[in-house]
């Protein structure tokens, strides 16, 4: 028998889906007007018509876009960035995770604390900024001209990943790695057949982790990287919106497009593939979240 | 710790006799000869102790050599020296920040208020969303309905915080007479809510508006995806719960009270550690990409402080600098530990 509702819970239940839809809409509403005012003509998005749905639909501020190749080439130097960061931010924190995750391993704590206490204390931007110029000094002495793959191995790094992989070896079971050991393994055999194997959906997690902030990353980026032509995506967007939002610009601008138009086209652009790869990432970005790092 | 002469003998239960402890000679050995020992283990093991050595030295370099930067805060700023050579100025840049009296130590002090501030509000009002979203969430009982909505609060997680910013700053830009202006301040203009001159005159150049914008774009960005945690402690707990409550005659808030709260306290409490934990640690990039001169006044955190004070001043102001995020730093970690202290004390549950 359904039990009847009761009055306090039918009011809870209303609220609850008014409030989540008016939300959800809010959430929504800037990238379908980003999407409008992309699309909308000049007229239409200067004198704040565009509510909804475009106006006087053009697709010149789109195709100013794709025609530019230093869009494009911020792309590639994005997924350069991404990629290789990555790679090189995962090989660290796997093989440094495993061994955290001995209790064999001599001075644990103190390598423990050595982590962890990056995450208590940090420098501060000014001393890191420091830092980063005298390692693009050593870089370019050893004859790394490229200031991306400084951006690759000096950043990124992050204590909370390589604790979030730690415990996931940590709850791998002993007695298969006895068995290995027994058949003979080396330590990276074991790693790499073991604890790899088993530990998939944790790393794939990880590794999500490093290339969102990979992705995402711009501050470091901005300062470190001199050459245009080696800047990411993000740079790229924010210096096209310093530059379409002089007013002197937006006094010589004529096209049949707004300018902001063309900031909302590369809003879009930059927004689109990762929507496009969202459903196939969501389960280890939900995942990621319950695992946060809680220990006894 | 000297051995006792009792340790070195041991009664062997089956022959009823007496004999020596080889074990405790080994243990008198590795205390004699510690490091030979140490060497040979991780002789033994040098796989595992190599697996070790990239991380160490990331860490040694990009984060501990920074901090060793830091001590610039007691030195003299020199362009051209590095921090170990140039000559020590005690706390003189301390006192200039603290009790200055000039321009740089209320700017200082401004900063100081403003990142408690931001901190302080996010954890009033960005703290609590995701929790009352996740009530909402468990209150949709259609999956399909229910990761409708999921996906949506979610979808803004995705940006970066330049696209983010760079949104917010066109949908609240600044107009010329009630055309161009952007579609928030608009609509806001339109409803009465600000005048068409505020709007106008764009509300990120506005010191009043700023700490609004960065609270709900805060809540616009995170609160869905914050949520996560929270709902998956609500689904975990059991149906016959809320039976039982229903049962005694719970209404609703009291089943709110009295069941739901009490299960999802303790991953509350581990979210509010690690807010409180990152209270001072404002995200610097998100300041640094909405605001500007116009809007110091409410939005000038210590982070943006001292990048202007270090990086922007081209070197001179490096000890002004790094002894603002020294003093930052310091009350942050305090924070931390402290906060990680009494949720161990009070509940169990710690985070490092």
């Amino acid at each position: 028998m359904k039990r009847k509702l009761e009055i306090s819970e039918l009011i809870f239940k209303i609220i609850s889906y008014t409030l989540l839809t008016v939300f959800s809409l809010c959430c929504l509403y800037p990238f379908v007007y980003a999407v409008s005012a992309a699309l909308s003509g000049r007229a239409a998005v200067e004198y704040g018509q565009v509510v909804l749905l475009p106006k006087d639909i053009q697709f010149a501020a789109f195709a100013r876009m794709f025609n530019n190749n230093m869009f494009w080439n911020a792309y590639s130097n994005t997924l350069f960035l991404t990629l290789y960061g990555t790679i090189w931010s995962m090989i660290v924190a796997i093989l440094g995770a495993y061994a955290l995750s001995k209790r064999r391993l001599l001075f644990r704590k103190f390598f423990n604390f050595f982590l962890v206490f990056t995450m208590w204390f940090s420098a501060g931007i000014v001393p890191q900024y420091l830092n980063y110029i005298a390692t693009g000094k050593v870089f370019d002495a050893v004859g790394v001209t490229d200031d991306k793959w400084l951006v690759v191995i000096a950043m990124g790094m992050a204590a909370m990943n390589i604790i979030l992989l730690r415990n996931a070896f940590e709850g791998v079971p002993s007695e298969i790695e006895e068995a290995a050991i027994v058949d003979g393994a080396t330590e990276f055999q074991v790693l790499r057949k073991v604890y790899i194997p088993m530990s998939k959906s944790t790393i794939a997690t990880v590794a999500l982790f490093f290339a969102i902030s990979r992705w995402n990353g711009y501050f470091w980026a901005r300062q470190m990287i001199s050459n245009s032509n080696e800047h990411p995506l993000q740079v790229f967007i924010r210096l096209r919106l310093e530059e379409f939002r002089d007013p002197e610009f937006i006094a010589g601008w004529n096209e049949i497009y707004a300018s902001d138009s063309v900031i909302y086209a590369l809003i879009v652009c930059s927004i689109i593939p990762i929507l496009i790869i969202y459903p196939f990432i969501q389960k280890y970005f939900a995942k990621g979240v319950n695992v946060g790092g809680v220990k006894e | 710790m000297k051995a006792k002469a009792a340790d070195y003998i041991l009664y062997d239960q089956e022959t009823g006799t007496y004999r020596a402890d080889p074990e405790q000679l080994v243990r008198d050995d590795v205390e004699k000869h510690y490091w030979r020992h140490v060497g040979r283990m991780i002789l033994k093991d040098w796989r595992l102790y190599l697996m070790l050595v990239p991380m160490l030295l990331v860490f040694l370099f990009w984060r501990y050599f920074p901090m060793y930067e830091l001590l610039g805060c007691f030195k003299v700023s020199d362009t051209v020296k590095p921090v170990s050579e140039q000559y020590f100025s005690g706390f003189s840049h301390f006192k200039r920040l603290l009790v200055g009296g000039d321009t740089l130590s209320t700017d200082f002090w401004r900063a100081m208020r403003n990142t408690f501030l931001l901190s302080f509000y996010g954890l009033c009002f960005g703290f609590p969303m995701p929790i009352i979203l996740a009530l909402f969430f468990n209150e949709v009982k259609s999956d399909i309905a229910r990761s409708v909505y999921q996906v949506l609060t979610y979808l803004p997680k995705f940006m970066s915080t330049v696209v983010m910013t760079s949104l917010v700053t066109m949908l609240v830009k600044q107009g010329a007479l009630t055309t161009n202006m952007g579609i928030i301040s608009q609509a806001m203009a339109n409803l009465g809510l600000i005048s068409y001159e505020t709007a106008n005159a764009g509300l990120l150049n506005n010191p009043a508006f700023f700490r609004s914008i960065y609270q709900i774009s805060g809540i616009w960005e995170g609160a869905g995806y914050d949520s996560i945690v929270f709902f998956a402690a609500i689904i975990a707990i059991s149906p016959t719960s809320y039976e039982a409550a229903q049962i005694d005659g719970a209404n609703k808030w009291a089943q709110m009270r009295y069941v739901v709260l009490p299960s999802i306290l303790s991953t509350i409490v581990i979210m509010l550690i690690t807010r409180i934990g990152s209270l001072l640690n404002v995200g610097y990039e998100k300041v640094l990409l909405l605001y500007n001169t116009n809007t110091y006044v409410t939005a000038d955190v210590v982070s943006t402080f001292s990048y202007r004070q270090g990086m922007s001043t081209g070197g001179a102001g490096i000890g002004i600098a790094s002894a603002a995020e020294m003093m930052n730093n310091i009350v942050g970690m305090l924070l931390v530990i402290g906060a990680n202290t009494i949720a161990r004390k009070a509940s169990n549950t710690s985070l490092y």
